[in-house]
């Protein structure tokens, strides 16, 4: 049942086009991500559905009502902006009732509320003081609290974490997974963070220049991007990206010709008509290097060590680096020979156009 | 060593505003304690607290001191309600935005005797006075403003200038103001009048503070406008202390008791400012 329904969703500032026909339903109870690199409208979109922009074309229905022209204020939606917006001048405690107060609630059902989120974000021991008073976790948590008093419909966030420093913002992420599990609320989320898109959200809306670019789940974007976009954008290290100047075809199999090694690929996973040429995506942990018996052969620039695993900077015959993921302690050493090893159930192609060609087995 | 470096460095500019505020004052205190009238030269005899009696027992002392107070209370009241005001309403981008700040500010740039002969002649004339045109069109009589409400007429006049010194403060602290603050407000049901209420005045506290003091210093010494259009008058109407000093000193040629005036003012202003400090002072140190 589609919860949030938005239709063809336009944003025009004076001289720029900054959400060019969105499309979107979302269930209710789900936690989206928007995600995205700066400037592609993420904020531009949450700030359209909660109404502090007007959109210039398309609608927004929630729950069945259409919330276009609505004020923001009539909406039933909540926000967490990225600078916490706490009102300075109220206690803690005073700006988590303002809605209530505002919307005349009774005294005894405002601490009541007030009680039991407090309690439930340890804010309890903090009500009286001034937000500058606080830290940046406790501001944040503030914040969130504010928003949930009031039980709102739909919960946005704008980059809620990103002024928080690294430990803290696993932290707050793990609270929000649990907050969200807790309150089963639709959660609509902007990050440009993929680590917290991957671990929050049920399903991560992907923004490219105002348009979706991709919607699924983070697992689906990983495995199955719809083009290479999403498929550089989702993943660190990056996918590696191999053209492939010659594909021939010898029964069932496609020959992929990566300068001089063949790579036998699946030609039912391939759709529409063959192509000539493609883009051969592979993550680094699809890649594995083996003594013999290798893919594609390169030379070792530099090895990343990172404790749990190691990554591997090697260099194609073609001049590319590709990264390999390895074993934590392996002994490589700079300028060693390599032989690579290809995944090929996991590996994706590329048409010219950079949309992708082929699709992904259904796991066994 | 060290230490005695940095005095030795410092004294110059210390002794220097030591004689600045020492020399006047202690002359202002020598002359408030001797017979010094400049009708009658060579009789500077010491008489004590005398001056003093004179100047409080003046018939126009206790008008002077409620008139200053009156005229100090009300500006501020008018410049700080009327300041937050207007300039919250041009705060919102609008058509003519620029153009409209500026003529608000520009009556701050107008001295004050000008300012005065503006309103004298011009607005409250009761001939040819824009004020007395309105009544007349209205069908009714024209107002003599500066002899029926001479105290009411210097309050407009001082307003009028110091009204644009408030718009100025308030209206560059509102362009502090965060808007996310606003939007999350809105956002809560806020309406335009819950935010101005809850978010933009407790915004404004800090510069309302710094307003109000910086107001009450040239407010308890205002003399051009008097002086230019009602001369204090009718009566006492519209003498306030530093008016009452100068008819003291220079119309009726009393340095002595000009003097004491002078440090009877001196003590009204720092009563004034312990009551203010401990009014608004407190938001200044947030
Ligand atoms: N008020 C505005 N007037 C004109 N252009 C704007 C305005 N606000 C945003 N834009 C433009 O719209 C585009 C999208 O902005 P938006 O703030 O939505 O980006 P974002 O995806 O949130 O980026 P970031 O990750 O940096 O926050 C940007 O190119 C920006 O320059
Ligand atoms: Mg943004």
């Amino acid at each position: 049942m589609t919860y949030l329904a938005i239709t063809e969703l336009q944003k025009h500032y004076d001289n720029y086009h900054a959400l060019r026909g969105i499309n979107l339903s979302i269930d209710e109870g789900e936690f989206i991500v928007f995600v995205g690199p700066s400037g592609c409208g993420k904020s531009t979109l949450l700030r359209t559905i909660a109404g502090l922009e007007s959109s210039s074309g398309g609608t927004i229905e929630l729950d069945g009502r259409d919330i276009t022209e609505l004020a923001s204020s009539k909406r039933d939606l909540a926000m967490v902006f990225q600078s916490y917006a706490l009102y300075p001048h109220m206690t803690v405690a005073d700006n988590l009732s303002f809605a209530l107060r505002l919307a005349k609630v009774p005294d005894a059902e405002i601490q009541e509320k007030v009680r039991s989120v407090s309690a439930s974000l340890q804010l309890d021991a903090l009500l009286e003081r001034k937000p500058k008073e606080l830290s940046g976790g406790q501001r944040q948590r503030v914040a969130i609290g504010r928003a949930i008093v009031r039980q709102p419909k739909v919960f946005l966030f704008d980059e809620p974490l990103s002024n928080l420093d690294a430990a803290l913002r696993v932290q707050m992420r793990l609270e929000l997974a649990r907050l969200h599990k807790k309150l089963g609320t639709t959660m609509i989320y902007v990050t440009h963070d993929q680590v917290e898109a991957m671990t929050l959200a049920d399903r991560v809306v992907i923004l490219n220049a105002g348009q979706i670019e991709q919607v699924g789940t983070p697992l689906e974007l990983y495995r199955q991007p719809n083009s290479r976009f999403v498929a550089e954008f989702i993943g660190t290290p990056k996918m590696n990206l191999i053209p492939a100047d010659k594909i021939t075809r010898k029964d069932d199999t496609l020959s992929l010709d990566l300068f001089g090694n063949n790579i036998d690929f699946p030609a039912n996973r391939v759709k529409g008509k063959l192509p000539e040429t493609a883009i051969v995506g592979i993550r680094p942990e699809h890649l594995t290097l083996v003594e013999e018996g290798g893919d594609i052969q390169g030379r070792i620039e530099l090895v990343e060590h990172l404790g749990s695993e190691a990554y591997a900077h090697i260099q194609l015959a073609n001049n590319q680096t590709i990264i390999v993921k390895a074993l934590a302690r392996s002994e490589l050493n700079d300028n060693q020979e390599v032989n690579i090893k290809v995944d090929v159930a996991e590996t994706v192609l590329f048409n010219e156009s950079d949309r992708v060609i082929s699709v992904i087995p259904e796991e066994v | 060593m060290k230490r005695s470096i940095t005095r030795l460095l410092m004294a110059p500019s210390v002794i220097l505003l030591l004689i600045w505020m020492i020399i006047p004052l202690s002359m202002t205190i020598y002359f408030s304690t001797i017979r010094y009238n400049l009708l009658y030269p060579g009789q500077n005899n010491f008489v004590g607290l005398l001056n003093f009696e004179f100047f409080i027992t003046d018939p126009g002392f206790i008008p002077a001191v409620s008139n200053t107070l009156i005229l100090l209370s009300t500006v501020l009241i008018i410049t700080v309600v009327l300041g937050v005001a207007l300039s919250a309403l041009i705060d919102k981008p609008f058509f003519g935005q620029g153009i409209v700040r500026v003529l608000l500010i520009s009556p701050f740039f107008i001295m004050p005797t000008v300012n005065a002969l503006i309103w004298k002649n011009m607005m409250m004339n009761p001939v040819y006075g824009i004020f007395a045109w309105i009544s007349n069109s209205l069908g009714l009589e024209p107002i003599d403003w500066l002899s029926t409400y001479p105290l009411m007429s210097v309050i407009i006049m001082v307003s009028w200038q110091w009204l644009p010194f408030a718009i100025l403060v308030f209206v560059t602290a509102l362009q502090s103001q965060d808007t996310e603050q606003k939007e999350a407000a809105q956002m809560d049901g806020a309406t335009g009048w819950h935010i101005f209420r809850y978010l933009t005045i407790p915004h404004l506290y800090r510069p309302i503070a710094v307003v109000v003091m910086i107001e009450t210093i040239f407010l308890l010494a205002v003399f051009a406008e008097i002086f230019v259009s009602t001369g204090g008058g009718p009566g006492y109407d519209s003498t306030n202390l530093a008016y009452l000093i100068y008819n003291q000193a220079l119309l009726q040629y009393d340095v002595g008791v000009a003097s004491a005036g002078g440090l009877f003012a001196v003590l009204l202003a720092n009563i004034v400012a312990f009551f203010l400090i401990r009014a608004v002072g407190k938001n200044l140190t947030v």
